[in-house]
């Protein structure tokens, strides 16, 4: 019986096409896992803020100015918590957005191919150093040298915390900036030298602006990272809920607030329990807003050159 | 128009000279941003390092925590951090390189790979401690896992997937595509174009991104905080289902502690740490040079 | 020699990339007032000498050059004379039309701006409108100042650069093949403007479009690739322009531009 290439080539045709159908369907199924995971993230948090707001009114939440849902008589205004955290995020803006962008001026417009092949890793060493590593050096290390400046430094502070993050997230603002500015076509720095500019005037005059939006993306990334970042405010930046302008004193943000819960043992259906995903529900939205945000300026305004 | 004038022309000259030096003092502030860095990277490490040198010794990988510093050690941190690191790898390696290889080789250009991909990119931008939330609400109470190490894995599988799937895709990309049509002009069906071919070429940059990922998830500490991974465990753990601590955690609580023999063994812990992901990062280095083919 | 008729002068100028010689041995003088053509076979270093007279083959690290280049009788080469003064002298048009990514207005009047323009707002609009003028653009432009420069289309891209290019009035316009990005009629009309200009500015341009130079250039250098391994380009052949098409004294000319090399 003589078997024909025909037949023999459509038998094992069937074969392949078998096993393609099924490497697709699961490694689609794996793909699919990352939407689940964002939809079980909101699932997660709204189930417990839906039944946190079932017992705290949402205006208290978003007005009253004292947190202190672990104490005898709880409040649970959410202020003091955001404000903690935006005042070190601001701080550690502070320190990341000037040095991140003149590293990133440096990098692009100044250094040599080989000076940038040997200082863009090392800085990006700094992005690769875990949080609880930054959280000893901004207690153990800024703290007191803060307190030999400024006496009044409580021991627990914002400043130590911001300082520490502000050189975390440099290497991000550096980054992201660099690649914005080095994406600046050659032929507009040669327009710009070509008509008696000097290098600093080409650099913060024409390609600076011209790489704006990427800079842009690059800070609102920065400050998205600042605003969720945990260990570091959670060991150095304290546990006092309040409202204050004052880098020096003690403060709780939003993240640090969910590991001290964390840390206790919080029976899962007391009130504590729920206000961390309430809280948690707040930072979700707030990065969630400013991700988009990024998104879309890099998308609007993405420059174009020709 | 023209006339015949040198190139030095005084008041342009007068100006100029303003012009460089801005431009130098700018260049010098530029360069004094980037050394800071630096300087700050070597303090930190400097530090660390005399803080924690005392405290060094075997001590740290034979004994469990204890109320006395002396006695103190990392043996059920590292343990767990071994125990957690191998089953998220378990975990999140096969999904996220089959992820992207998904979307890289054969999603369509329709709504639903866009969709996938939107959510790909902003998981990667949500908190750490979002994570946590997300495990503690899901599999330590919902599935009834409780704060076991496999709950723990589950999580920081679902936070390291999309760096896994982030660096398949950048890896397969760069596949050129002469090999590609090659295989499929002998009549290939996609599936074996990316299994005998594009996947074997990609493998080095996949293996790095592999191992990447995982020295990022050895040092996070927040999202297992929060599914409760506790700060005091003195057993070796034996199995997904015991409870666990890691060593991120373990430096979390002895800085925590008000004393100062305490910080020192932090700072040994920290030393480990860091050791551990030098040799992470060197690894993932040393393989993707080694083992890359040069076209 | 009268000093005063010719505007630039090279001298036994050579042009290294690192070890390697790209521009061997030129010796020619640019007359004022006049359009000086570079041309030759692809590759022979027509732009990097047009780039020697800005010094713009400085931004490449590994670039040198000996001898001089004489501008108003004064080497630029010299070390005590910086690069910028030069460049604010000897202005340069690309082949690839590159305005910067600012209105039209602010393309030409950043470079007055750095250059030490001090004065009213007014009389700035004066100046970016002569500009404009001169470079044969304003009318096209004049309402739409404040519109992006590259919202303009390609050719009159070109003519902004040459607007903003010749706003800080230099002495001499270098244009690095000017119009070969440009269709026909864009070209046609960068070549006007060129024969308008040379009124006012002395102009040096390097193209490849033999017919183009044979239209619009007063004086041609022919450059070619000689050398022991022929990889160096020199000028084999400097005169007026219609004696270089009509009677070239050299044989290698002769077969370039009756198109039988290159």
């Amino acid at each position: 019986m003589t078997t024909t290439i025909k037949s023999l080539v459509s038998l094992n045709h069937q074969k392949r096409n078998r096993e393609r159908v099924l490497v697709r369907a699961l490694t689609f199924i794996f793909a699919f896992v990352s939407v689940g995971t964002t939809a079980g993230i909101i699932y997660e948090l709204l189930k417990e803020t839906v039944l946190f707001f079932q017992e705290v009114s949402i205006i208290e939440f978003f007005t009253d100015t004292r947190w202190t849902p672990l104490f005898a008589s709880k409040r649970f205004g959410v202020l003091p918590l955001v404000n903690g955290t935006l005042l070190v995020a601001a701080g550690a803006m502070l320190v990341a957005v000037p040095l991140g962008l003149l590293a990133a001026i440096f990098l692009s417009e100044y250094a040599s191919e080989r000076l940038r092949k040997i200082l863009k890793p090392i800085l990006e060493i700094l992005a690769g150093i875990p949080t609880v590593v930054y959280g000893y050096f901004a207690l153990l290390f800024i703290t007191p040298i803060l307190q030999d400046l400024f006496p009044q430094t409580q021991i627990f502070n914002a400043a130590s915390a911001s300082i520490a993050m502000g050189f975390m997230i440099l290497p991000l603002m550096a980054s992201v900036s660099e690649d914005a500015l080095s994406a600046v076509p050659r032929s507009l720095r040669e327009a710009a030298y070509a008509m008696g500019a000097t290098k600093f005037e080409t650099a913060t005059q024409v390609v600076l602006p011209a790489a704006l939006s990427g800079v842009a993306a690059a800070f609102i990334l920065a400050v998205s990272r600042a605003i969720g970042e945990t260990m570091i405010v959670a060991i150095a930046a304290g546990q006092q809920p309040k409202l204050t302008l004052n880098p020096l004193e003690s403060i709780e943000t939003m993240t640090a607030y969910i590991v001290q819960v964390s840390l206790g043992d919080t029976p899962h259906q007391s009130i504590a329990y729920k206000t961390i995903f309430a809280v948690g529900m707040l930072l979700f939205v707030m990065t969630l807003v400013m991700n988009i945000v990024s998104y879309f300026i890099t998308k609007r305004f993405r420059e174009r050159y020709e | 128009m023209s006339t015949t004038t040198l190139i030095r022309d005084v008041n342009f000259e007068r100006d100029l000279s303003i012009r460089k030096i801005k431009g130098k003092i700018f260049e010098i502030l530029a360069f004094f941003a980037v050394l800071l860095g630096i300087a700050m990277l070597l303090t930190l490490l400097i530090d660390v390092f005399f803080d924690g040198l005392p405290w060094l010794s075997t001590r740290l990988f034979t004994e469990f925590p204890s109320r006395f510093p002396e006695k103190a050690g990392l043996r059920s941190a590292l343990q767990g951090s071994i125990w957690l690191m191998v089953l998220t790898a378990a975990m999140a390696v096969p999904i996220g390189i089959g992820a992207g290889v998904y979307l890289e080789e054969f999603a369509p250009q329709n709504r639903i790979t866009r969709f996938i991909e939107i959510n790909v990119a902003n998981l990667a931008g949500v908190p750490s401690i979002i994570y946590g939330l997300l495990g503690l609400g899901l599999f330590v109470r919902q599935l009834g896992l409780g704060r076991t190490l496999i709950a723990g894995a589950m999580t920081m599988a679902l936070l390291v997937l999309p760096i896994i799937i982030v660096t398949t895709r950048e890896a397969i990309r760069a596949v050129p595509r002469s090999i590609r049509q090659a295989a499929l002009a002998l009549g290939a069906t996609d599936w074996e174009v990316s299994r005998d071919h594009v996947l074997i070429y990609s493998a080095p940059a996949i293996m790095t991104g592999v191992i990447l990922a995982m020295s990022r998830a050895i040092g996070e500490t927040a999202p297992l905080i929060t599914i409760g991974a506790l700060t005091y465990i003195a057993f070796d753990p034996k199995g997904p289902f015991d409870i666990f601590t890691v060593l991120p955690i373990q430096i979390f609580n002895w800085v925590s502690l008000p004393q100062s023999s305490f910080h020192g063994l932090a700072a040994a812990g920290i030393i480990i740490l860091l050791l551990v992901l030098l040799s992470m990062n060197a690894l993932a280095i040393w393989l993707r040079n080694r083992l890359i083919i040069r076209w | 020699m009268d000093n005063n008729h010719y505007i630039l002068e090279t001298q036994n100028l050579n042009i290294y990339y690192g070890n390697f010689l790209a521009v061997k041995d030129v010796n020619f003088k640019v007359h004022r007032h006049q359009i000086t053509a570079i041309i030759g076979p692809s590759g022979c270093g027509k732009s990097t000498l047009l780039r020697a007279f800005n010094r713009m083959n400085e931004l490449v690290p590994s670039a040198r050059s000996e001898g001089k280049i004489l501008f108003n009788g004064e080497d630029i080469y010299d070390p005590s004379i910086d690069p910028v003064e030069v460049r604010r002298r000897i202005g340069m048009v690309f082949q690839k039309p590159n305005p910067f990514p600012k209105s039209i207005y602010e393309n030409i009047a950043w470079g007055l701006k750095i250059n030490g323009f001090r004065g009213s707002k007014s009389e700035l609009d004066d100046l970016v409108e002569q500009a404009l003028r001169g470079a044969a653009l304003w009318d096209e432009v004049k309402d739409k100042l404040d519109q992006s420069g590259l919202s303009l289309s390609g050719g009159q891209q070109q003519r902004l650069c040459i607007a903003r290019a010749i706003a800080i009035k230099p002495e001499v316009i270098l244009m690095d093949e000017p119009a070969s990005a440009l269709d026909p009629i864009a070209t046609l009309k960068i070549e006007d403007l060129m024969r308008e200009l040379k009124e006012n500015y002395t102009i040096v341009i390097v193209t490849h479009n033999m017919q183009e130079a044979a239209r619009v250039s007063d004086y041609t250098a022919m450059m070619m690739l000689t050398g022991n391994e022929e990889r160096s380009g020199t000028v084999i052949e400097f005169d007026r322009t219609d004696l270089i098409f009509t009677r070239p004294k050299d044989k290698r000319t002769e077969d370039y531009i009756t198109g039988r090399f290159g």
